[in-house]
């Protein structure tokens, strides 16, 4: 079984790659300066102390949790704490009063929420991450596009209008994002359930509960045993750009830039390239 | 007058203890009316999402609970008057949604109704029938979610009524099936009507189980809890006024049932 | 409509071996202490639970329970009625509903059912009370709905637990006269089972004392209160039990004598004179006591520190005296005697 799906996953997400980045390769400038500013704490520096929380969205658990282990290797005297959630409640938490030194959110609109709150300035994309239709390996609708089919498919060759067909709820970023990848296919009626994060989605096709979901490309690539992933043209329409900013009123401010400074560094994006995420 | 020397004579610390426990759980719904915009309330009521979802999180609740009494009052029985052997285990059993995380029961139902659960399988290629993302899969994660607490306050009542009216019932010549229909059942209505009313209202705030097994879809699977954490990802003022809604909803029904049925208890 | 039961049970601490006969229309009193198996005798004759051993039958050919050939008839198959000590009225029927439920549940027709209970509320004097719930009625009103509810059917055997036990001493007086009353008009068999002596004397043809799940005595009331076979039946049913007409504070003996009473009352009545009241005498006694009789020793019977004598004349009574006054005052069988007992030490019953 494993076998058998490997080839076309990974062969989808290269193409995807491929594709992608070529599509969004602009803000890439943007980060670098901060990249240079922010290098890891150097030996005999007494280095950074206390604690650290970090407010992530839920796709980025893998690979945050990773970047925390490299600064705590750094930094002996360090600790980092992440709260991985749907981005959305996340900014709620923020907005609430919920203390964290640095947040990173799976889309610009919900940073904006805490811009806009006065509670972070000067967010930095450092990651970028299309959508992919994520079917179960069985493939029980018959989503896969024909062997000898050439570019990128339209989202209408991929599923017909009486499949089940999982999504976030819009009111996340993945749901966002969906919606408008299904409006410009012309699919608004298709899908079954709207699930409260991407997570969810993923399940439920790995379930075989749906015959299709639309989700992240770094959600399928931490996945490629249990589910088929194919890229469409329209996800290049809404490609969610991730967010990181150090809060105003962090209580470890020089940890929190530390960690934002990691994350857009060579080293940051190499890790999260690893992880499926592409470059912005 | 005798009441209001006995609430005096309540001793200090029991009734701080149960000062504070009432401010607890008051406070928070309290803060929720505060924080209500009113002003918009109007508009924000009429939304067509939110009497869409109060209707369906009512009709599924009051389908869950009377799916839970057909099935829940005749389990309660044989948890309370058989002989089987086994029924302690048999209770436990019953009684494991009530300690399940609700999300774990959804992927529970899953694994058995799903479309490639064991049953779900079935069902799917004999019938063409599939559950998740329905209505009916509401109704089932709610009632699976609610009916213990049906089962557990029927049983409780049974075993707190005198069986020798059903022994004086045997003497009169009603076999068990009559006995129970024109006896038991009438004795311990009151029992059963409380039971009934615990469990509406959970399946009404039902949540985990829902949006994992049935899914999360406007008119057809999205529920009041629902649309409320969804809306609150984004709208929090939406999410309170919603919360408000389904607040006035149970506090309305469960008023009107205390006073209907539950007052002769 | 007799009655013959073997019943064998053996259920924790108890071990229970009855034999009964009850005949046609006869009342027989089971009398014992608490704990004795009385209650489990009666369950195993209604059916609500399965003896060990033994049979019961009905009307010499009917079986209900033969344990040896593994016959049981459930409760609700057997034609019988049941009295329980605290009524057991359905709360959430009315009285009428209540005395008709057993006609109903064998399938006599709503309507029919309702004059049928209708009728007997009227002989048992509640008719005016059917449409109450039973949680309004007294308990003396309780008690006759639950008679009329188990005797409506026109059962085969009506089996009565402690009927009176739960009601207060003044409604006992008057529901155990009316209760005597419906059982001589009854023509099924009676089991009665009672710790109180006073019923079995007043409503029982025969006698059954059961001391620890065995039958120590039986025969009829005065019988057993006169020859008591063991101390335990001496202090329970010792007694005398004597009919006569009251009229104000005498009572007329239907057998000769008369009675003075410290309570008023007229009309047919029994009169309770108590062993250990009785006081023996050589000669009449001059000062207070308004009963004075003269009497013959006709047995004596000693059991502990005590002599029961049973006394013949026209006032029957059983008398207690010490063994000590017993040799001082050199009684044997055949002497004539003198009998004081206080008026306030008499109890009179209504029959």
């Amino acid at each position: 079984m494993t076998r058998r799906l490997a080839g076309p996953v990974l062969a989808v997400l290269l193409f995807c790659l491929a594709g992608c980045t070529a599509a969004s390769g602009t803000d890439g400038a943007d980060a670098a300066p901060g990249a240079a500013e922010g290098a890891p704490a150097e030996a005999g520096d007494p280095g950074l102390t206390g604690t650290l929380t970090v407010f992530a969205a839920a796709s980025l658990t893998d690979v945050f949790t990773d970047l925390g282990q490299r600064l705590e290797e750094e930094n002996p005297q360090l600790t980092v704490r992440f709260s991985f959630a749907g981005s959305s409640a996340l900014a709620t938490q923020l907005l609430q009063g919920a203390p964290a030194d640095v947040f990173a959110s799976a889309d610009e609109a919900q940073m904006a929420r805490a811009e806009d709150a006065g509670l972070v300035t000067d967010p930095e994309v450092f990651a970028e991450n299309p959508l992919m239709l994520a079917v179960p390996p069985e493939d029980p609708a018959g989503v896969a596009p024909p062997e000898e089919s050439g570019g990128i498919p339209g989202l209408a060759e991929l599923i017909r209008e009486d499949l089940t067909l999982a999504v976030c709820a819009p009111e996340v970023p993945c749901g966002a994002a969906a919606a408008e990848v299904l409006e410009s296919a012309g699919l608004t009626d298709v899908p079954d359930t709207y699930e409260d994060d991407v997570r969810a989605v993923l399940t439920k096709v790995q379930l075989g509960e749906v015959d299709a979901g639309l989700v992240y490309l770094s959600d399928v690539h931490a996945a490629t045993d249990t589910v088929l992933a194919y890229a469409f043209t329209e996800a290049a329409r809404a490609v969610n750009r991730y967010p990181v900013a150090v809060v105003e009123d962090a209580a470890n401010p020089a940890a929190a830039r530390a960690f934002a400074d990691l994350v857009l560094s060579d080293e940051g994006r190499t890790a999260l390239a690893d992880a499926g995420f592409l470059e912005p | 007058m005798s009441a209001r020397r006995e609430g005096a004579g309540v001793p200090v610390p029991l009734m701080v203890p149960a000062a504070l426990g009432v401010v607890f759980l008051v406070l928070p719904v309290v803060g929720l009316l505060v924080s209500t915009p009113w002003a918009q309330l109007g508009p924000r009521l009429a939304e067509p999402g939110v009497g869409e979802a109060l209707r369906l999180s009512v009709v599924s609740a009051t389908l869950a609970t009377a799916v839970s009494l057909v099935l829940g009052v005749p389990l309660a029985w044989v948890l309370a008057r058989s002989r089987l052997r086994g029924r302690s285990v048999l209770r436990a059993l019953v009684t494991v949604p009530l300690v399940l995380p609700p999300v774990v029961g959804g992927v529970a139902l899953f694994l058995v109704l799903g479309r490639q659960g064991l049953v779900g399988q079935w069902l799917d290629a004999a019938f063409g029938l599939t559950i998740p993302f329905t209505t009916t899969a509401v109704v089932i994660a709610e009632t699976f979610v609610a009916m213990p607490f049906l089962v557990i306050s029927v049983e409780g009542a049974l075993r707190a009524a005198d069986a020798r009216f059903e022994d004086a019932a045997a003497t009169l010549g009603a076999d068990r099936w009559t006995t129970f229909r024109r006896v038991t059942l009438p004795l311990v209505a009151p029992g059963i009507a409380a039971g009934a009313v615990l469990c509406w209202a959970r399946a009404l705030g039902e949540f985990g189980a829902t949006i994992t097994f049935a899914g999360n879809f406007p008119g057809t699977t999205q529920t009041m809890p629902l649309a409320v954490y969804l809306a609150l990802q984004r709208d929090p003022d939406a999410a309170i006024v919603l919360s408000l809604v389904l607040l006035a909803v149970s506090l309305a029904t469960l008023l009107l049932l205390r006073d209907r049925w539950l007052g002769r208890v | 409509m007799s009655l013959s039961a073997q019943v064998a049970v053996r259920r924790g601490a108890l071990d229970l071996a009855v034999d009964l006969e009850v005949a046609d229309g006869e009342v027989l009193a089971v009398l014992g202490p608490n704990g004795a198996g009385k209650s489990t005798l009666l369950r195993v004759l209604a059916g609500l639970l399965p003896p060990d051993g033994g049979r019961v039958v009905v009307d010499g050919a009917e079986v209900w329970d033969d344990v040896a050939a593994e016959v049981r008839v459930p409760a609700h198959a057997r034609h019988l009625g049941m009295v329980f000590q605290d009524h057991l009225l359905f709360p959430h029927l009315s009285v009428t509903e209540n005395v008709a439920f057993g006609l109903r549940t064998r399938g006599v027709r709503r309507a029919d059912a309702r004059a049928a209970a209708g009728e007997w509320l009227e002989r048992v004097g509640i008719a005016e009370l059917g449409d109450r719930r039973p949680g309004r009625l007294s308990g003396g009103q309780a008690q006759r709905a639950a008679l009329a509810r188990a005797l409506v059917g026109d059962p085969a055997l009506l089996l009565l637990d402690e009927p009176l036990s739960a009601l207060d001493a003044r409604t006992r007086l008057t529901v155990r006269a009316e209760l005597r009353h419906h059982l001589a008009g009854y023509a099924g068999s009676t089991v009665l089972v009672t710790h109180d002596p006073v019923d079995a004397m007043a409503l029982a043809d025969r006698v059954v004392v059961v001391e620890d799940g065995r039958v120590v005595q039986a025969g009829t009331p005065a019988d057993v209160s006169r020859h008591p076979r063991t101390d335990y039946v001496a202090r329970l049913v010792g007694l005398a039990l004597l009919p006569g007409t009251a009229a104000g504070s005498t009572v007329r003996l239907d057998g000769g004598g008369t009675v003075a009473v410290a309570e008023e009352s007229t009309g047919p009545v029994f009169v309770a004179v108590r062993p250990e009241s009785v006081a023996l005498w050589l000669s009449r006694p001059d000062g207070s006591p308004r009963n004075v009789w003269p009497a013959r020793l006709v047995s004596a019977t000693p059991h502990g520190s005590t002599v029961r004598c049973e006394l013949d004349g026209e006032v029957p009574v059983l008398a207690d005296v010490t063994a000590t006054a017993f040799a001082e005052l050199g009684l044997a069988p055949g002497a004539a005697v003198w009998a004081t007992v206080k008026a306030s030490e008499v109890a009179v019953y209504a029959r």
